[in-house]
């Protein structure tokens, strides 16, 4: 439960950003929110080509009974969507951190973001 | 389960007829429809069962308890229903004559005039549909307001963290930003936070007094003089005004604008989830703002009047008339009554709040007024049993189980609002019901996470519902 | 004095006493600055009966009119005794929002089958449980439309005048520009429609039949919309989908609408059932309560709210609508009506609304009345009168009958229903004809 995975940088609001290379960076929402949200059942995916910026919103998560923000802790511009989510957003309960929300084109900027370390004590301290 | 009407519909049956015409038939070409619409055909005794059927398969106040927290779930008076058939309100159109319908604007008057003295408001309109639209409708008025006065910097509402979720909705709609202010230890506005957030951007505090806690607010005045001192405006969700019917009133606590819930409040039906009612009243100087269509003093003989700064029209015609001439009847039968109402409701809940809180946890362990809340996150702990499961393992015993997860500053919460018209036996019965599913989830958490047992369908997939939306009938499902 | 506090005196002393309390200890927690220190000013509490006959003398002071010739929104149809009593059932209209759903389920099956009757008959994916009223339909349907960089509607000035007004009202405090779609002949002008699409539409609203009763080129005004990511909305009277093509046939995006006309009374304006319908696409966009099919845990069909996600209680300030309780039972009422008639029923109540509307209008038409405009219209029509209209209004009015609305002296907007007999549409006309000669 709760895990956290190595290689992953995290938001304090729980978000991941995984460097494919240089330009290109995959986002995604870490183990303990897709607990903390409980069975999601719908992902309102963002459009190719919309810009995302570090520590804005870019799309929401909803579970039966709750509806979360997602936020994004890279900035620059989505060049894909992970469609698998449009008709199983329970993937994202079932692997937080094989399922990608978006793929981004960017630069990443590590500061700002916790790394998988300061991530889990983040969230012991939370506990 | 029982099939659904489609599945009972086969072709050529039919339960009401027409008397014939003779008059030429009118050929409308390109526009006809190519078929008849997917609608049921069924014979009238078929029908009638269908419905009855349907009609045992759910919960109202007449057939059981329904201590559902916010909502009043207060008995609804069979003189209601009758005056709301009686021809001559039924049977008028919106767009007659006013000398045609001088009774309807009479009564609606009397109304007005009745939950202006019950509020210590000036004025009412009885044009908004439900206590959402209500609020919607305040806070445009207080938008308007702010405008007149040339004061366009006043963007903020600030809404409790324990509101209801309609309010924050209700201020966005009107183009406000919403700002929570958070409750303090003992469940009321935490004033220093208020104090840290009220400056001459706010627009209006919106609040619910008794809040969604059951407890009335005891530095309300303070509150509202604050408000009022930095230029804002106090908007009341009536909500709860069940509480407080004759022992005070909003105007006098210093609200500027009301919304009543006549649903709530005023003993008329919920109708499975409406019609409801909910006028707005406010203080005099907010007059000029009122929606277009409102029936008001100044223009006594008209109900397409727009005053002034009218915020303009909330919904067509004049409200859900019917449903605020049963709240008429209600307040006529109790007149000075209704405080005894409040009183006893507060009563009510004080009772069965006191006879649980030896073995529940109250989440805040004070007098309460009509509602209290308990919260079972210790038992989740310990047992693993959750407000739902409690919650389930009522609906086999007849009674509505509380509001569940609010205010959601309370964890495991359930909300209990038993209300002034159930007797001592069935509050004690319910006490006794709780305490008994207590004992089960101590001794058999299982029983309360598998609940309900004797429902027509058991524990419902939610999560399904909602991945797999089917949203209307579909002929291969079964 | 009347009262539904079921305790005697001695039940409530004895309460008071098991809970180490008096009423003064109770009502301690009402801070004095706040507290009423009077009676209400209201008369006392009375019974049933005086009650009962307060309430009668209120309601005799109003006219029932025996025929009623105006619509506009709001419709004189026959309401059958069957639904009259089901609807009267009282598990239906003292239970609330179905939130329990094992408990409820009744009352989301009969929601689940409304919302599906009215897909249906609107030719739709989807449809909510109900909202407020048509009005409040057509301005919750605008508030479904925005897209980003989006927020320009158009509106048919052959709208329903209510509600261009609550569409106003609705949007006043919102960056959105409301444009209005020119008439020709009291039809929505398409060359006005194509002058004003440009980028920042989000929306085109059209009413067919119209305020004026007329048909509208809803195909043509559908080709005119080649941007996607313009919603065509159309509210429509459902009645007149017992002959009209459905609005899904012709492309609809959302289709809102008043079902008042499905057994609900006149009521003086309410309660009524305001619709909304759309395909799946949107569908997360409507606002209110949404029935679900889903399964129990035991795998048999079941019923509950769902996609609750999109509602003001979960997403609060971030939702798009605040509206939470709704027009529940008229929704019940209106879906009994329709099961109770049938599609045949359906299509025979709208016959006969059109056959006796232009059987009035030929009539009026031979005694010096002229349609004011040159097109096909449904069950409603407007007419150049002979005479001024408040003269018309108050000679009908003494043989009980409610004559067309008045729109200005010399404009008056007929309805008629199968209510009124063939018999009757001919007394009308000759009652007219001797208005004419004074």
């Amino acid at each position: 439960m709760n895990s956290v995975q190595e290689g992953y940088f995290y938001l304090k609001t729980h978000e991941w950003v995984k460097p494919v290379d240089e330009t290109t960076f995959l986002v995604g929402i870490s183990d303990f929110a897709q607990h903390a949200l409980g069975d999601i059942v719908y992902v309102a995916l963002p459009e190719v080509g919309d810009a995302v910026k570090f520590n804005e919103r870019f799309c929401d998560v909803e579970s039966v009974k709750a509806v979360s923000d997602v936020y994004s802790p890279i900035s620059g511009s989505i060049i894909e969507i992970n469609s698998a989510l449009e008709d199983s957003p329970e993937l994202l309960n079932q692997d937080p951190y094989a399922t990608w929300i978006i793929k981004v084109e960017g630069s990443f900027d590590v500061s700002g973001l916790l790394n998988a370390q300061d991530y889990t004590k983040f969230l012991e301290d939370l506990q | 389960m029982a099939k659904l009407i489609f599945e009972l519909s086969a072709t050529g049956h039919r339960a009401v007829t027409f008397p014939s015409s003779s008059c030429q038939d009118v050929d409308f070409k390109d526009f006809e429809a190519q078929s008849l619409p997917d609608l049921p055909e069924i014979a009238e005794i078929d029908l009638v069962r269908h419905y009855i059927g349907l009609s045992r398969m759910a919960h109202g106040v007449d057939t059981g308890f329904y201590p559902l927290g916010s909502c009043t779930m207060k008995y609804n008076p069979k003189l209601n229903e009758d005056v709301a058939s009686l021809e001559g309100f039924a049977k008028t159109h919106p767009y007659q004559p006013s000398w045609s319908v001088q009774g309807n604007l009479k009564a609606m008057r009397h109304l007005q005039d009745a939950l202006s003295e019950i509020c210590g408001m000036d004025e009412f309109t009885l044009q908004p549909a439900a206590g959402a639209h209500g609020e919607f409708t305040g806070m445009l008025i207080i938008a308007a307001y702010h405008r007149a006065n040339n004061d366009a910097k006043r963007t903020k509402v600030i809404v409790p963290d324990a509101a209801h979720g309609t309010n924050p909705a209700s201020a966005v709609m009107a183009g406000f930003d919403v700002v929570t202010v958070k409750s303090d230890a003992n469940g009321g506005v935490d004033f220093e936070a208020l104090k840290s957030l009220v400056d001459e951007t706010t627009a209006a505090l919106m609040l619910t007094n008794p809040n969604t806690l059951g407890l009335f607010d005891p530095n309300i005045k303070a509150i509202a003089d604050l408000v009022h001192d930095a230029g804002g405006l106090l908007y009341y969700d009536g909500a709860n005004l069940n509480a407080i019917m004759g022992l005070s009133r909003p105007g006098d606590m210093g609200f500027d604008v009301v919304h009543l819930n006549l649903h709530k409040t005023f003993s008329t039906p919920h109708g499975g989830g409406g019609p409801g009612s909910g006028p707005v009243g406010v203080k005099k100087f907010l007059t000029p703002f009122l929606p277009k269509g409102s029936y008001l003093r100044e223009q006594p003989d008209s109900l397409s009047f727009a005053p002034t700064h009218s915020i303009g029209r909330m919904r067509s015609f004049h409200g859900n008339f019917l449903t605020t001439m049963r709240a008429l009847t209600y307040i006529l039968f109790n007149g000075k009554g209704l405080t005894e109402v409040s009183k006893v409701a507060i009563l009510n809940a004080n009772y069965m709040m006191h006879h649980l809180s030896d073995i529940f946890t109250v989440a805040y362990p004070q007098i309460c007024m009509h509602e209290f809340v308990l919260t079972l996150e210790k038992e989740k702990d310990i047992y693993h049993v959750s407000a739902k499961d409690l919650s389930k393992a009522m609906l086999d015993f007849n009674m509505h189980p509380p509001t569940m997860y609010f205010p959601q500053i309370v964890h495991e919460a359930l909300m209990i609002e038993p209300n002034e018209t159930e007797s001592k036996s069935t509050l004690d019965e319910a006490i006794a019901l709780f305490k008994m599913l207590y004992q089960k989830m101590i001794e058999d958490p299982s029983y309360l996470q598998n609940a309900p047992y004797t429902t027509p369908v058991k524990r419902v997939d939610d999560v399904l519902a909602a991945r797999v939306p089917i949203v209307k009938y579909q002929k291969e499902s079964k | 004095m009347g009262t539904y506090i079921p305790h005697t005196k001695e039940d409530q002393a004895q309460m008071l006493s098991s809970i180490a309390q008096t009423w003064d200890s109770l009502l301690s927690t009402i801070p004095d600055n706040v507290r009423l220190k009077r009676e209400l000013n209201l008369p006392d509490g009375l019974s049933e009966f005086e009650v009962f006959q307060i309430m009668k003398n209120y309601a005799s002071q109003n006219v029932v009119f025996n025929t009623i010739l105006r619509g506009a929104g709001a419709y004189d149809h026959y309401v059958p005794s069957v639904v009259k009593h089901l609807s009267a059932r009282e598990e239906f209209v003292t239970a609330y929002t179905p939130y329990q759903s094992e408990l409820s389920q009744g009352i989301l099956q009969s929601i689940f089958e409304f919302q599906s009757m009215i897909a249906s008959l609107t030719g739709m994916d989807a449809a909510n449980a109900s909202v407020y009223d048509g009005a409040t339909a057509a301005a919750e349907a605008i508030s479904m439309s925005y897209e980003r960089g989006r927020r320009t509607v158009l509106l048919s000035n052959a709208l329903h005048p209510e509600t261009i007004e609550v569409i106003r009202t609705y949007v006043q405090e919102l960056d959105v520009t409301i444009k209005m779609i020119e008439l020709n002949d009291g039809q929505t002008s398409l060359d006005s429609l194509k002058e004003q699409l440009d980028e920042s539409v989000c929306a085109v609203l059209v009413q067919h039949p119209n305020y004026f009763g007329i048909l509208e080129d809803v195909s043509s005004i559908r080709q005119s919309i080649t941007d996607s990511k313009v919603k065509f909305i159309v509210s429509v009277n459902p009645m007149t989908l017992g002959r009209l093509a459905n609005p899904g046939s012709y492309g609809a995006d959302i289709v809102v609408g008043e079902a008042q006309p499905f057994g609900l009374n006149l009521a003086f304006g309410g309660p009524y059932l305001g619709f909304m319908c759309t395909s799946d696409k949107y569908v997360r966009r409507l606002p209110g309560r949404i029935v679900g099919q889903t399964l129990d845990s035991e795998g048999q069909r079941a019923f509950t709210l769902t996609l609750q996600a999109r509602e003001q209680h979960i997403r609060r300030e971030k939702a798009t609508s605040s509206i939470c309780s709704n027009q529940a039972h008229c929704a019940l009422t209106a879906a009994m009506y329709l099961s109770s008639i049938g599609p045949v029923g359906l299509k025979e109540v709208a016959t006969q609304c059109a056959n006796k509307a232009h059987t009035l209008a030929r009539k009026l038409e031979s005694i010096g009345y002229k349609l004011t405009y040159p097109h096909e219209f449904f069950h409603e029509f407007v007419t150049t009168t002979p005479v001024s209209t408040s003269l018309i209004e108050s000679s009908l009015a003494k043989h009980g009958i409610l004559s067309g609305l008045i729109l200005d002296d010399k404009h008056m907007l007929w309805c008629v229903s199968e209510t009124t007999s063939d018999q009757k549409l001919d007394d009308i006309v000759t009652m007219l004809a001797e208005v004419n000669h004074g």
